[in-house]
């Protein structure tokens, strides 16, 4: 670890001129101060939501600021060397300590400015809001001048330097690309990242428990966010935090572990799932977690048709529509055309799988045979084209099924063998609502659902998607029935997204057409899972997943957003498919960096080999 | 070189290709015997790769049959290539973003049976066929020396391995007769001499190749008998010397010679020359072969 440090032996001096010591001094310092700060009042009045009034017990926004403070001083300490924290910073890198440094101090900063804005006036800040704000300041400044020890701060001041002879005064764009560059070499992840020594089994199950559970807390609490400016708040926390220990390497190394212990993770990951609604005491968040799971499961239905075989489906909301619509027909419903009928879940469930599967194949077998974008127009044609149906089979214009806008209205709760949905239970201790219930019952659909992705994903028909995405003439001259392949793939899809219709047939009390459409501003629409399979990472199983619950989150906690929030989404995707276009959580063939530079002189398996025998000593 | 008995493996009758006004191959018969490497060759634009897309079902010849083994093939290329013609494409085409192993595991997939179903529940049946696949295509991977970099993306491969790579993913759906479009395109004299090596590997393996190509040395040194289509339409067919000698080829490449034509003496100091030089480069290639 520390010899590691030591080999630029010259290191590049920070953006910020100070000696490395101060700058060391510095951050840990700002870290500190920040972490204390958040126990001081920032106001006086406890009209700002969370209560940052009383000194000693930090509220609201200021336990993100103390969390930030805490972590720039972990990251600062272990900077230093200490003995216990070498292991957060294993490339010896100054990024992350950057990264959240530049996040504590969004936080505070966005909390003193949204106290001034939302009190009027900055006469409603106590003296410990500008301890905070100046605090975080302290460590991002120590944090810049702390050394980068990149190449490309060295180029970056190279080109600056180069430019001020020539030019004299260097123009502003090289300036700002200079300056831009300086920042990225910060930011940026170190080409190298030693690999960790050898871990225990069992240690390296420890360490995916813990993260586990510290995912659930982190997830919770964001779920559990009573008003936007917290939801704010998090959201810049957690990125930075994110950002960070991807740059440290950590994530890295994190799925690794992964990729050892496959089985366990998922094992783990379910528990979790299934720890969520004890965390909870109000019913409401649990509906959340429903929602997001339902919105989930779609998103990795659409994920197979879409990350896998490469078929871009605009019109993909429409088979959650059919399950959902067949789900309430048969749920014996007094507004359902048969309302007499009433089948158990598990027959409800099979058969809103089976109508879907069937519109699925029915949509698909003539479009199928188009390609790219032809397709991706069809799909949305065809999408429409349901709800629209769906809206005039009122008896009036069409046949009457659906009930027209108005829908499938009181659809009962479910009924499994005497466990009623609709009431709270009480188990162990802990009261599970209605919405907890149906929480429980998602989960398992969601497992079964993981289970078939990851099944698929890794086989003969699997690899057959891949090939049609990859290439689809060479895929047919390797023998593979490209329409047969790429219609099972749309089948598949459809049915899994029609499972999770039942269920949210039954969570939402009623279907209706409108949330069955192209684009909106609410999930679930096509827009919306299209956006959370690419946000999250195209065939991935924990991309699409966590893609749909930011999707979902977002627009719920930041209700103030309102119509804007499809302008914020469009801008984030952008930004995002400018800087990592392969989505938050990169396939495993993208992981397959372990192995490769991405050039064209790959080394050998062979020298790789012997790479951890040499930096184990980084561990 | 060839078996004592030719059974015909490929066997195209009288096919035609039009497209619209234009006939890119017209009413070319044309067969390859078991065990046989044929060579396909001809100028830019003589309608080889279409004639190879017509026997590979990319393209339904207008007129014609192609059979295999004598059934009539279906023009539809995965029928095609599970009755056992696999090809190869002239600007390569693998797929990108998978593995090496995945990529030869992929050209297994007219041999082997396992549908969702088999996938999802994962019986005893379907982890058997899994590993045989990968043991068959490990063991194309070591065939093709490519066998250390299964983990590796295919688009990270150097260009010569990636030509090698699509050969062994052809290889891999068991085929009769391997079709090679241009397969030493763009490579330099030593990896040509290494693919000539493992073309004769292959026709050893008792699968009969046709190979088009521009690199008349390689074609001749490799083909026992050597087809010319020159404007769609098959001009001569025979063995090495016979095509070669063939003055009509030469006119097809090289032009007619014209009215003010240098004198046969200065044409045979040409030639001379060219041989010598020839000779030089091929024992220097040889050598550094060996």
């Amino acid at each position: 670890m520390t010899d590691l440090t030591k080999t630029t032996t010259a290191p590049e001096p920070g953006l910020i001129p100070l000696p490395a010591a101060a700058a060391r001094a510095l951050t840990l310092v700002g870290g500190i101060a920040t972490a204390a700060s958040a126990f001081l009042a920032w106001t006086w009045t406890s009209e700002f939501p969370g209560d940052l009034t009383i000194t000693g017990y930090p509220g609201g926004l200021q336990w993100l600021t103390f969390t930030g403070g805490l972590l720039i001083t972990l990251f600062a300490l272990s900077g230093y060397g200490i003995r216990g924290l070498g292991w957060l910073l294993p490339a010896g890198n100054n990024g992350p300590t950057v990264l959240t440094a530049l996040g504590a101090f969004g936080t505070t900063w966005f909390t003193v400015i949204a106290i001034a804005v939302n009190l009027d006036g900055l006469v409603n800040l106590e003296p410990g809001a500008y301890v905070a704000a100046v605090a975080s300041l302290l460590a991002v400044i120590g944090a810049f001048a702390l050394p980068a020890g990149a190449d490309e701060t060295h180029n970056a001041k190279a080109a600056f330097a180069a430019g001020l002879r020539k030019g004299g005064i260097p123009s502003n764009t090289r300036i700002v690309i200079a300056t831009f560059k300086g920042l990225a070499a910060y930011i940026g992840k170190p080409d190298r990242i030693p690999a960790p020594g050898a871990l225990a089994p069992w240690v390296e199950r420890a360490v995916i428990t813990v993260v586990t559970a510290v995912g659930l807390g982190v997830f919770t609490y964001g779920i559990d966010t009573e008003y936007g400016e917290l939801f704010i708040g998090y959201l810049i926390l957690v990125v930075f935090a994110m950002w960070a220990l991807h740059s440290a390497g950590l994530t890295d190394r994190f799925s690794r572990l992964v990729a050892h212990h496959r089985g366990f993770t998922l094992a783990m990951g379910f528990a979790a799932a299934i720890a969520f609604p004890f965390t909870q005491t109000d019913d409401h968040y649990a509906n959340i977690g429903v929602n997001i799971l339902i919105f989930g499961t779609v998103a990795l239905g659409l994920n197979i048709v879409v990350g896998l075989a490469g078929l871009l489906d605009l019109g993909y909301v429409a088979f959650l529509g059919v399950g959902a619509y067949t789900a309430a027909l048969v749920s014996g419903s007094e507004f359902s055309r048969f309302s007499g009928v009433q089948f158990p879940f598990w027959a409800a469930a099979l058969s809103g799988a089976a109508a879907s599967l069937i519109f699925g194949v029915l949509i698909g077998a003539p479009t199928l045979r188009l390609r790219g974008d032809y397709l991706a127009i069809v799909t949305l044609g065809f999408g429409e084209i349901f709800r629209i149906a769906v809206n005039n089979m009122d008896g009036v214009s069409g046949p009457d099924i659906t009930n027209g806008p108005n829908g499938i209205p009181s659809i009962p709760d479910l009924d499994f063998f005497g466990f009623k949905f609709g009431e709270a239970h009480d188990i162990g201790g802990f009261t599970l609502g209605r919405f907890a219930n149906y929480y429980l019952l998602m989960v398992l659909i969601m497992a079964i659902v993981v289970l078939v992705y990851t099944r698929a994903a890794d086989s003969r028909i699997g690899r057959s998607w891949i090939a049609i995405r990859e290439d689809e003439t060479a895929a047919t001259a390797m023998g593979i029935n490209g329409f047969r392949v790429k219609l099972i793939a749309f089948a598949l899809g459809a049915s899994l997204a029609g499972l999770a219709g039942t269920v949210s047939a039954h969570v939402t009390y009623s279907v209706v057409p409108t949330p069955y459409q192209f684009a909106g501003s609410t999930p679930p629409n096509s827009a919306f899972l299209l956006a959370a399979v690419v946000l999250g990472g195209m065939g991935t199983v924990a991309g699409p997943l966590l893609g749909a619950a930011l999707l979902y989150l977002l627009p719920e906690k930041l209700v103030f957003l309102q119509d804007k929030s499809l302008l914020a989404f469009g801008i984030a995707l952008i930004i995002l498919m400018r800087f990592r276009p392969e989505g938050i959580i990169a396939n495993r063939r993208n992981q397959l960096e372990f192995h490769e530079t991405g050039q064209l002189d790959v080394p050998d398996t062979e020298t790789l080999a012997d790479d951890p025998a040499v930096t184990k000593a980084g561990a | 070189m060839t078996t004592s008995t030719p059974t015909p493996v490929l066997e195209a009758r009288n096919v035609t290709m039009r497209f619209g006004g234009l006939t890119a191959v017209r009413s070319v018969d044309f067969t390859v015997n078991s065990g046989e490497i044929v060579g396909l060759i001809g100028p830019n634009g003589a309608g080889k790769t279409t004639f190879f897309n017509c026997l590979t079902g990319l393209y339904v010849p207008t007129e014609g049959t192609v059979s295999y083994k004598g059934t009539v093939l279906p023009p539809k290329p995965h029928l095609v290539t599970q009755a056992g013609i696999a090809r190869t494409f002239q600007n390569i085409r693998l797929f990108a973003n998978m593995t090496v192993l995945e990529n030869v595991l992929v050209g297994r997939h007219t041999r082997t049976k396992e549908g969702l179903w088999s996938a999802l529940l994962r019986g005893p049946g379907f982890k058997k066929a899994e590993k045989a696949s990968e043991e068959r295509a490990m063991e194309l991977l070591e065939f093709i020396g490519l066998a250390h970099k299964r983990d590796h993306l295919s688009r990270n491969l150097p260009y010569g391995e990636q030509r090698k790579l699509e050969i062994a993913r052809a290889m891999a759906s068991e085929p009769g007769l391997l079709l090679l479009d241009e397969p030493t395109a763009g490579m330099n004299p030593q990896e040509t001499r290494a693919t000539e090596d493992l073309v004769f590997a292959i026709r050893d393996k008792g699968i009969a190749v046709l190979l088009i190509e521009h690199d008349m040395r390689f074609v001749f040194n490799l083909s026992d008998r050597v087809a010319v289509l020159v404007q769609g339409e098959k001009l001569v067919e025979g063995t090495s010397e016979v095509v070669q000698a063939d003055e009509r080829v030469i006119a097809a490449y090289l032009g007619e010679p014209f009215e003010g034509d240098p004198g046969q003496a200065e044409a045979a100091e040409v030639e001379a020359a060219e041989a010598a030089a020839d000779a030089a480069s091929t024992t220097s290639t040889k050598g550094e072969g060996q």
